[in-house]
């Protein structure tokens, strides 16, 4: 695709060279994707690295239960004396995982499904009631049963979450198969004895891209918020891992009390949801091919 | 007539749409497209279909290919019955007959380069070597006229004109004899239309090769068909030479068409036919005679009785129960 642009075909008819992007071009160009990019790269970072940094998030000293934020523990301690600072961070690295995990495993299924339903139109009828049949359904009802009939664990919350996306996946990228299916240069493929599986690959999967990376940013930020309401009911996580929605949960008792505790999951998930959705949008613009400017 | 079979044969060649209604996808009628469409094309020849829009002209051509299954009828290429082959047992055969499209923007995958777009068809079959395909890319961009140099770039850095042509050069890359041409040039400015046109015509000196030419423009046709097929309503309604044709069409249809036709001299006198009403639906065609509705020499006969297509004295076929 990216093969070097031979200096020759530069010459005559090709604009005049144009200036490598530069990172601060690509800031001044794209401000809400940059402000999203760099807000989820610094959370990934401080994810990642927790336990270099934040100190011990289980450990439960009944001597310093509901501190306010200080030098010692940043954002105060809960109702059991744990470190909010460490557990605000450790939650972060439940989140992440869920959000990437879901928009990753729901963009995967979802493709394979939607490129089949998209171009065997036998398989299309059934598969599409099908995926109607799964979008009836719930993500936390889901869940809960899911949880009840199994051991409750992270990857149990994954799976429940990104059963009820595929769908929604499915449909884009059937839509973008039908239209593309009838192209001519598709027809052309044919004609030239490309074989089904070739066209897919080469004619048609190359359209889907755009859309999916848009769509994945959306999965992930409502798989995070539904991570975190699954944690709040209890119904997720197991309860003794930190996430943003058991410290909600578990310190909204004390809301009056110790404001901290609840405000500082509170505000880390709003966080993460608004960088998800604001590099979601400025994806949206920059790949939108009515917009299409060339990258 | 020498003993070797038609390049492309067909015969009684149909395609119905079927128009579905409701949920249960009930079959509530049927738009007959092509509706019994027999020709045969000889090594080395141009047969061009014309005929008004809507009249089934691609349909007949996209079919040939078998981009489009056909309803009923026949397909043989080089004496070969290809229309009951399945996709896997069709690929050999699709060597045979390439197409060359109308739109040359929607025709090319904008996110191939030239090269690869005219190499697709090669790599399609493993006995075409690496180095031969080199070697043939690199005749099939000098054939068209493209610059060697202009394989790295995209379709979108290309004029109208220079698309059309590597549409064609990927027609040409596995060295088909059949060539079917779905209105190449309709899309194209009037001056390259003079160009792609002379370079088709070459590249059939050159190579033998035989066009399946859809059109609905008399001039282009006039330059560049042996023999012609007037199609009205899904039916050929005349089959003649270029030359009988032209000078003295037969069926009432045929007449009205060439009268429509511009000329270029402004001054020269012509008798006009003008038609009435509108091309009926191919979906509920009249009875009868399917031009019968606007013919202005229609009889009773017309409305009841559907002509056959029949060789005339001077070896024309046509479909009408006034020719003798």
């Amino acid at each position: 695709m990216s093969a070097p642009v031979a200096p020759a075909a530069a010459s005559v008819t090709a604009p005049p060279p144009r200036a490598r992007p530069s990172f601060a071009r690509f800031l001044r160009r794209n401000p809400t994707m940059a402000l999203g990019g760099l807000i989820l790269i610094l959370l990934l970072v401080t994810a990642v690295a927790a336990p270099y940094f934040a100190g011990d998030p289980i450990s439960m000293t009944p001597a310093q239960r509901l501190k306010p934020p200080s030098a010692e523990f940043w954002f105060g301690t809960d109702h059991l004396g744990r470190d909010v600072f460490a557990r605000t961070v450790y939650g972060a690295r439940i989140s992440l995982l869920v959000g990437l995990s879901v928009a990753i495993f729901s963009i995967v299924v979802g493709l394979a499904i939607g490129l089949l339903a998209g171009y065997f139109r036998k398989v299309d009828a059934v598969v599409m009631r099908l995926m109607d049949g799964l979008m009836a359904i719930p993500a936390i009802l889901l869940a809960i049963a899911l949880v009840a009939l199994t051991k409750a664990s992270v990857f149990i919350v994954i799976v429940a979450i990104t059963i009820p996306e595929v769908p929604r996946v499915v449909r884009l990228v059937r839509a973008v198969v039908l239209s593309v299916r009838e192209a001519p240069y598709v027809e052309a493929a044919v004609a030239s004895g490309t074989r089904t599986l070739r066209i897919i690959r080469r004619h048609i999967l190359p359209n889907t891209i755009a859309p999916l990376i848009v769509q994945s940013t959306y999965i992930c930020a409502s798989a995070i918020l539904v991570e975190a309401a699954l944690s709040f009911l209890g119904a997720g996580t197991p309860p003794d891992v930190p996430t943003w929605g058991n410290m909600i949960a578990q310190s909204r008792l004390y809301l009056s009390v110790a404001p901290w505790t609840i405000f500082c999951p509170g505000i880390a998930l709003a966080t993460v949801v608004l960088a998800v959705n604001l590099l979601g949008d400025g994806l949206r613009d920059r790949l939108d091919p009515r917009l299409a400017r060339r990258m | 007539m020498t003993a070797t079979p038609p390049a492309l044969e067909v015969s009684g060649l149909k395609k119905h749409f079927p128009v579905q209604k409701g949920l249960l996808k009930r079959t509530v009628a049927q738009v007959k497209a092509v509706d019994g469409v027999s020709f045969a094309i000889q090594p080395g020849e141009t047969l061009c279909l014309v005929g008004e829009s809507g009249c089934g002209k691609s349909t007949v051509a996209k079919v040939a290919l078998r981009l489009i299954e056909p309803t009923a009828g026949s397909i043989k290429l080089d004496g070969v019955e290809v229309s009951q082959l399945d996709a896997e047992a069709m690929r050999p055969f699709r060597k045979r007959i390439q197409i060359v499209f109308q739109d040359p923007y929607a025709s090319l995958n904008p996110r191939m380069t030239a090269g690869r777009i005219v190499s697709e068809p090669l790599e399609n079959y493993s006995d075409i070597s690496r180095a031969e395909r080199e070697e043939r890319m690199a005749l099939l961009f000098e054939k068209v006229g493209l610059r060697r140099d202009s394989m790295n770039r995209y379709p979108f850095e290309f004029s109208g004109g220079q698309r059309q042509r590597l549409g064609i050069a990927r027609a040409l890359a596995l060295e088909p004899k059949v060539i079917v041409a779905d209105e190449p040039v309709s899309a194209l400015d009037v001056s390259v239309q003079a160009q792609v046109l002379n370079l088709l015509m070459d590249l059939q000196e050159e190579f033998g090769l035989s066009y399946l030419f859809v059109s609905h423009d008399l001039g282009v046709v006039e330059h560049i068909g042996h023999r012609i097929a007037v199609m009205y309503l899904g039916k050929i309604v005349e089959l003649a030479t270029r030359e009988a044709l032209f000078a003295n069409p037969l069926h009432p249809y045929s007449r009205a068409l060439i009268s429509a036709a511009p000329m270029p001299n402004p001054r020269a006198k012509r008798e006009r036919i003008v038609l009435e009403g509108d091309v009926p639906s191919p979906m509920n065609p009249p009875s009868g005679c399917a031009f019968h509705t606007r013919c202005p020499f229609a009889i009773p006969r017309c409305r009841s009785e559907t002509p056959a297509l029949e060789p005339k004295p001077d070896g024309r076929l046509v479909a009408c129960h006034l020719v003798e």
